[in-house]
């Protein structure tokens, strides 16, 4: 795996709120084809570290590459036309606006070629979804509301697909539905997903490979199996949660 | 299969409305047919008065309008007949009914002019007509309005600027170069738009509250730089004499050439007053094709994304900055056009007519019709206008009472008086779930 060049790969990355340093130079990989995860305690820079990626706020230092192309100083929506989807963190979906306008607003950037392609598909991995089409996104359960986000992400085609906390406030099973359709995605579509979490005990279930962030520096990587059984994963993320 | 419906409907409108004659009739037998009354005259003798033509007058009518709503607003296959649901609508005001409101004002903004020279002949009607001609300017100002604030959510303050634009772009031309109403319109549009983008590009970072702050700036630099400007745009004094625009170059004189000679017309000042009318009522359907067609394309859909989550915006690709300026520049561009008409028809305009007063007027319409509300920019326009001209007789308490309205109307109806938005798409008939008519407003 480590023979081709990755996907995505962020080199000493550091990004400041002002002064404050939120990134102490982070590198990090990630290959066609897999699931990485990124795990820490709130406050550790996982989503600053997801953000830096899509370009708001920048890096100050270091680099951002997708595809082997720096993406460091790009503008935003210009990242998010590359082949880079996002579902961000308190999933953000539109409220007042349909199920189905929710999913177009998320089909917009790769043009109507493939929307009614694309909107089976989703459906398909969200039922639950069809059947609200019409119903407005503030309406939605927590849970329906994150299958939208990520749905949303996935109409524009993307090769790698940013994930910021799914399971953030939703019921266990919600959670495991979520992750499997995640799992279900990178299975038969070979979706890359890049996917920050607090929840790591399922996280790191999933992943294939994952870092673990610490105030702003990785502090450790491995795979997945690997990371869960390390004394001190288990001591600092599972406590009480490995169930 | 639509005839069989139609005639299950039908029966079972014919059902439900005897069954409420019916009880009426029950109902009324007693409570209204018998009445016991005590005879003047002699004594205070009890009797009992039969009214038996009022009891069949209320069965007829409740026969009657059971039926009508069951066959034309409440069109459900079973008509409603037992249980507190059956005596509610379906759901709100139905598309049904909605429509039928939407067709009828249309209807009625055509025929007014000529409905009102019907009834009160050309020299009573014009007060009325100027006073719609002053509501539709207002309709096109609040619809243009509702690009920028009701759809894209940026609270724009000074939104009278673009229509003094306008005003001026018109009054100047036709003051130093003598260009014509026809020409100077889309000059003022696109001067208007340019104005627009000049200001959006400072504001494009800010959102609320320091959105309106320079918004509300930019405004009152306008009105000032044109109150001050004097040798160019005349100051305080204001510019006059702007020309009246020509119906296909035909001016609305009397004599040889004139509009009324050429239609073989005997000549009226009404004519002028008609055409007004007519061209402000075209523009301002412009107004709303355009927006309501923009609604429906990848642009107008944005603009509604950026209202609800600007950061979900830019993570789908959204160009955020081109998405708010589109919003700025037509919004003011259709100001820009109202505020030429309101140099032509007024003939006179100055920097008094452009005050922060006007802005008020025209956000207030936005939000009583309710955000991004075509229909409701048109009924909170015929309310705050009309009505503040109804409320004349009130003399000094007009405000006092034009002000509780708006209280109530914000207090009863906090989204707006047409708070639900049709959303632009629909997949299928038989998309099945809950309608978004039937569902509460999101928390948005």
């Amino acid at each position: 795996m480590s023979a081709q060049q990755p996907l995505l790969s962020i080199r000493g990355v550091q990004t400041f709120y002002g002064k404050i340093q939120a990134l102490h130079g982070v590198d990090l990989d990630v290959y066609e084809g897999e699931i990485v995860t990124l795990i820490g305690a709130n406050g550790a820079g996982k989503s600053t570290l997801m953000m830096t990626v899509c370009g708001t706020p920048q890096a100050r230092h270091g680099s951002v590459s997708y595809c082997g192309e720096d993406i460091t100083y790009k503008p935003t929506f210009e990242i998010m036309r590359t082949g880079i989807a996002q579902s961000p963190e308190g999933r953000r979906i539109f409220p007042r606006m349909t199920v189905l306008e929710n999913l177009m607003m998320g089909g917009m950037v790769a043009g109507n070629e493939h929307f009614e392609e694309d909107l089976r598909r989703a459906f398909e991995l969200f039922p639950r979804l069809k059947e609200r089409q019409q119903q407005r996104g503030g309406t939605l359960s927590g849970g329906e509301q994150q299958m939208l986000a990520i749905a949303r992400a996935l109409m524009s085609r993307p090769r790698l697909l940013l994930l910021d906390e799914p399971s953030l406030g939703l019921a266990p099973i919600i959670v495991s539905q979520i992750f499997e359709a995640i799992a279900e995605l990178n299975r038969t579509d070979g979706l890359t997903v890049f996917l920050v979490e607090q929840n790591a005990y399922h996280a790191l279930k999933l992943a294939h490979r994952g870092y673990v962030m610490v105030n702003g520096t990785i502090t450790m990587t491995g795979t997945g199996k690997e990371l869960l059984s390390r004394e001190e994963v288990k001591a600092a993320y599972l406590e009480g949660g490995a169930h | 299969m639509q005839a069989r419906q139609r005639d299950s409907l039908l029966v079972a409108s014919l059902k439900d409305s005897l069954g409420g004659a019916v009880i009426t009739f029950a109902l009324a037998c007693v409570m209204v047919g018998l009445k016991v009354d005590v005879a003047s005259g002699r004594g205070a003798e009890l009797f009992l008065e039969h009214r038996w033509l009022a009891v069949a007058t209320a069965v007829i009518v409740v026969f009657a309008g059971r039926f009508l709503l069951n066959m034309f607003f409440w069109k459900r296959e079973d008509a409603p007949s037992i249980g507190i649901s059956g005596f509610l609508p379906k759901g709100g005001l139905g598309t049904g009914s909605a429509n039928m409101l939407k067709y009828g004002m249309l209807v009625l903004a055509v025929v007014l002019p000529f409905a009102l020279m019907f009834w009160l002949g050309s020299r009573g009607s014009r007060q009325y007509i100027d006073l719609a001609i002053l509501v539709l300017t207002y309709v096109m100002l609040g619809w243009g309005l509702n690009i920028v604030v009701g759809l894209a959510g940026l609270l724009d303050l000074g939104y009278v600027a673009f229509y003094a634009v306008g005003a001026y772009s018109y009054a100047l031309l036709a003051h130093y170069f003598g260009f014509s109403f026809w020409i100077c319109l889309p000059l003022a549009g696109i001067l208007a738009a340019f104005w627009g983008i000049i200001l959006g590009f400072p504001v494009l970072r800010l959102r609320g509250d320091y959105l309106a702050i320079v918004t509300l700036a930019f405004g009152e630099i306008i009105r000032v730089v044109l109150l001050n400007w004097y040798e160019f745009t005349g100051g305080p004094d204001g510019l006059s004499g702007i020309p009246r625009p020509s119906f296909f170059g035909l001016e609305f004189t009397r004599g040889e050439g004139g509009f009324a000679d050429f239609f073989g017309l005997k000549y009226n000042s009404i004519h002028r007053i008609i055409f007004l009318y007519y061209l402000i009522f075209i523009m301002a359907m412009v107004t709303n094709f355009v927006t309501m067609r923009l609604r429906r394309m990848p642009i107008g859909r944005a603009w509604e994304a950026l209202r609800e989550d600007e950061i979900a915006c830019r993570a789908l690709g959204i160009n955020t900055t081109n998405t708010k300026l589109t919003a700025f520049a037509l919004g003011a561009m259709f100001g820009g056009f109202a505020g030429s008409f309101f140099a032509t028809r007024q003939g006179f305009i100055s920097p008094e007519s452009f005050t922060f007063l006007e802005s008020a007027i025209i956000l207030a319409i936005v939000v009583l019709g309710g955000l991004g509300s075509q229909m409701g920019v048109v009924i909170a326009a015929v309310v705050m206008i009309g009505g503040f001209e109804f409320f004349r007789e009130f003399e000094e308490y007009r405000m006092l009472v034009f002000g509780l309205i708006m209280v109530v109307i914000m207090v009863w109806k906090p989204r707006g008086l047409v708070s639900s938005r049709t959303p632009s798409v629909a997949l299928s008939k038989n998309a099945k779930g809950i309608s978004a008519d039937l569902v509460q407003e999101g928390h948005g």
